[in-house]
């Protein structure tokens, strides 16, 4: 589907591979065909997109990954790595001129939501960083945009500068910044009008608006909804203005964004902002982790795959998903793999976060207590080590100690063997649907 | 008679400003998308993977998108199977016929269904910022040109601005606007035009509506309350629902062009800024997935800059160059 998510779909493309016992680059070829869909479905422009899986592809031939027992989760954190790193930081600084007025344009396509963020960012820097911005309506264009910046001004409380429609924008940037002076604006952000990057006049007006207001900033705002053609806009804008950010706007929809990706690779311009709203306080700090996983499509499932890294011995792993596969699974296995669950985290957040989770029918119901487990762990250790490794010979007076030396009630050892025999069940289906290729299959992280 | 023949036949007959205006709106569209047809043709002569991979590069960087992308570059393999196409240059007229046959479907189907008798109601909806007032008001002219007395419904009663800037486009195209305080219930402004439209007589009224983003639950269902206050106050209306796309918009259209659906029943799209460097490929999924026509195209910002959509005419325009050349031969 469309929308589904890169951790899924390696999932899927892994279904095939598993049973082989090793990954090789051939499976590696095969995961990053879905890494590139993934991309292009969310708009990376395609040449970007190239690149982008040529580096990765040679990161994850390395060693590391095809080694590695989890290769699929693997490669997921090295997509999502290398996205992150070419996002590039967090940095939502904006410049300070040492003599005021420090002056900001903002430029962009019509639409793209720059009268907004103009408001949003006047709000933002008197909020933080206790600022005394003016606006400036240099939108001569388009019908009443003066009316909406000034509207937008009258809701912050903030001045607004304007000379009506029938005065050039160069002209209006010039004035404004003198009343700034006069005035004692520390900051001046001009509104400009929505314009084509291949409009030469309108080009040249910004050009000449750049060179009167002298700028500290001049910050392309992007729709993150653009599709390939941002990587066109965005090259156009910076070689004939010299951009030194970008604000991606319009974020709080249910776009992917692989704009961000696009510009950042083609520009390597800071994004700045992101908006996520229609409200003057919908600005926050653009975070590239949180993009990539917007990009992939995949939620929360990246900090499961890092808390399950971090807390897996990867050789227990491996003998424990041979013991489901041919029904060896003990007590003992029990008791190991529940200290190792333990250390996760929480049962039903660990739950929550995995991709698939919700579909799969025998988990929907089971709620988790961390007291139970508890419980359980002292249940296990009254067993001999005869019963743990064979529970079929725990009678009905085997039960009775077993209660007994745990300080349980014979009712929930009962209730635990019947479980652990569901479980048993359980995952033989399990290990059976990952060497198939029924779909909805899941693999938990310390499989 | 060759597809390319028949096209420009259909030029040659209408050769009016119309057309022209299209062409040149598109011409940058079109200049670089053959240009690189031609590109592909000359540097690849045998039609091999590496020149479908290579098509394919094309028209994902349409934003086309790329399941439909794929199921394009399988029917042509077809194609060039059944024909037993192996020159890439045998292949360019299958390649116009496929995304033709994608997008014009029926005669009909790029009309706008104006009643012959008493009032159409037509409903714009879409993101922010698509260009929906902008439409607004070159349609009011368009319409008021043919001789229909049109009427506007100032129904973004949410974006600042948003009302003066409907008026300034109602003065320009020479029609009335209704409405209402910023910041009222646009159902009632919707309820008010419709009684006004009435008494009236208007034959056309256009209904303008606050951007949203199709995720926003509750902004839907404000919508939904829009559109149901128009079917209730006249029988068979609204007889469009028009959703407004920006050519730059990526994938996202396709979410946009569900959503809108399920609420609103969308009728057809407007593709506005054409005239810029994006190609609005997605246009292919949106009529191939959900089967929602292209009704008209925006080509800048001036009150004439609006065309109708022509299915040939856009496929023409994207291989115009292509067909210079056939004619060379
Ligand atoms: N270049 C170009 N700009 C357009 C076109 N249609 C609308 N716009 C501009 O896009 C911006 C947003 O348009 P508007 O009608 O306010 O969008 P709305 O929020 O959907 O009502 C304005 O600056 C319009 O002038 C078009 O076809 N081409
Ligand atoms: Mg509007």
């Amino acid at each position: 589907m469309a929308f589904e998510g890169l951790a899924d779909r390696l999932q899927n493309t892994l279904q095939k591979i598993r049973g082989k016992g090793k990954v090789t680059e051939a499976d590696v070829k095969e995961m990053m065909r879905e890494v590139r869909l993934a991309l292009l479905e969310a708009d990376v422009n395609f040449r970007v997109v190239k690149d982008f899986i040529k580096r990765v592809t040679e990161r994850s031939v390395g060693q590391e990954v095809l080694k590695s027992l989890t290769p699929g989760q693997q490669v997921v954190k090295v997509v999502h790595d290398e996205l992150t790193t070419l996002l590039g930081g967090e940095q939502s600084k904006i410049a300070v001129n040492n003599r005021p007025p420090t002056v900001i344009m903002m430029v962009g396509l019509q639409g793209a939501g720059k009268t907004t963020t103009t408001g949003k960012l006047a709000n933002h820097l008197r909020k933080k960083h206790n600022r005394k911005p003016l606006l400036v309506a240099a939108d001569i264009y388009r019908p009443a945009a003066i009316k909406q910046l000034e509207t937008v001004g009258g809701q912050l409380s903030l001045p607004v500068f304007s000379l009506g429609d029938q005065v050039s924008p160069v002209e209006i940037a010039k004035q404004a910044i003198a009343k700034a002076k006069e005035e004692h604006h520390d900051y001046v952000i001009i509104d400009t009008a929505g314009r084509l990057h291949i409009d030469e006049e309108l080009m040249d007006e910004l050009q000449k608006v750049k060179e009167i207001s002298n700028p500290s900033e001049i910050f392309l705002v992007v729709d993150a909804m653009t599709g390939q053609d941002a990587v066109n806009v965005a090259e156009s804008f910076n070689g004939q203005l010299g951009l030194t950010g970008v604000v991606l706007t319009k974020l709080d929809g249910d776009t992917r964004g692989g704009a961000a990706l696009s510009i950042k690779a083609v520009t390597d311009l800071p994004i700045k902002f992101v908006g996520m709203g229609e409200k003057m306080d919908a600005l926050e700090p653009f975070h590239p982790d949180r993009m990539s996983s917007r990009i992939l499509g995949m939620g929360d499932v990246l900090t499961l795959i890092e808390k399950a890294q971090t807390n897996v011995d990867e050789e227990k792993a491996k003998e424990l998903q041979k013991k489901m596969r041919d029904m060896s699974f003990t007590f003992d296995d029990f008791l190991d793999q529940m200290g190792q669950v333990k250390n996760l985290g929480p049962l039903d957040e660990l739950l929550s976060m995995m991709p698939g989770a919700n579909k799969m029918k025998g988990l929907k119901n089971v709620s988790i207590d961390d007291k139970q487990i508890g419980h359980v762990e002292a249940i296990i250790k009254s067993m001999t080590k005869l019963e743990r490794e064979q529970p079929e010979i725990i009678n009905a007076s085997r039960r009775r100690r077993i209660a007994k030396g745990s300080g349980r009630t014979v009712q929930e050892v009962n209730r635990l063997i019947k479980q652990f025999d569901e479980m048993k069940k359980m995952m033989k289906q399990m290990s059976g649907m990952m060497k198939g290729k029924k779909k909805g299959g899941m693999k938990f992280p310390f499989m | 008679m060759s597809f390319l023949k028949r096209l420009k036949d259909k030029f040659t007959t209408q050769s009016n400003s119309a057309s022209e205006k299209f062409k040149t709106g598109l011409e940058k569209t079109r200049t670089s998308f053959s240009t690189r047809v031609n590109d592909l043709v000359k540097r690849y002569r045998k039609v091999d993977e590496e020149f479908f991979e290579e098509l394919e590069e094309i028209l994902i960087s349409a934003d086309v998108g790329v399941h439909t992308v794929m199921e394009l570059i399988d029917k042509l393999k077809d194609v060039a199977r059944t024909r037993n196409i192996q020159n890439t240059e045998d292949l360019k007229s299958a390649i116009s016929e496929t995304l033709a046959g994608m997008l014009h479907k029926g005669e009909q189907d790029g009309r706008l269904n104006l009643q012959t008798e008493g009032m159409s109601v037509i409903l714009f909806v879409g993101v922010n910022g698509v260009g929906k007032t902008t439409t607004i008001g070159k349609l009011a002219h368009q319409l008021k040109q043919e001789g229909k007395s049109v009427l506007l419904a100032a129904g973004d009663t949410f974006r600042a601005g948003a009302i003066e800037q409907l008026e300034v486009w109602g003065q320009r195209a020479g029609v009335d606007v209704i409405k209402h305080q910023e910041g009222s219930d646009p159902a009632a402004v919707i309820y008010d035009s419709l009684k006004a439209a009435k008494s009236r007589n208007a034959d056309v009224l256009l209904c303008d509506t606050a951007g949203r983003l199709q995720n926003k639950v509750n902004l839907m269902n404000e919508l939904e309350k829009v559109k149901r206050v128009i079917e209730r106050e006249v029988p068979g209306a609204p007889h469009e629902v028009l959703l407004v796309v920006d050519a730059t918009t990526g994938q996202n259209a396709m979410n946009q062009a569900k959503t809108f659906s399920q609420s609103t029943n969308v009728t057809g799209l407007v593709l506005t800024k054409l005239d810029g460097t994006a190609k609005g490929g997605i246009v292919l999924g949106i009529r191939n997935e959900l089967d929602i026509p292209v009704k008209f195209v925006g080509l800048g910002e001036k009150i004439d800059d609006l065309q109708p959509f022509d299915a040939d005419q856009f496929v023409y325009g994207l291989f115009s160059g292509l067909e210079d050349e056939e004619k060379a031969e």
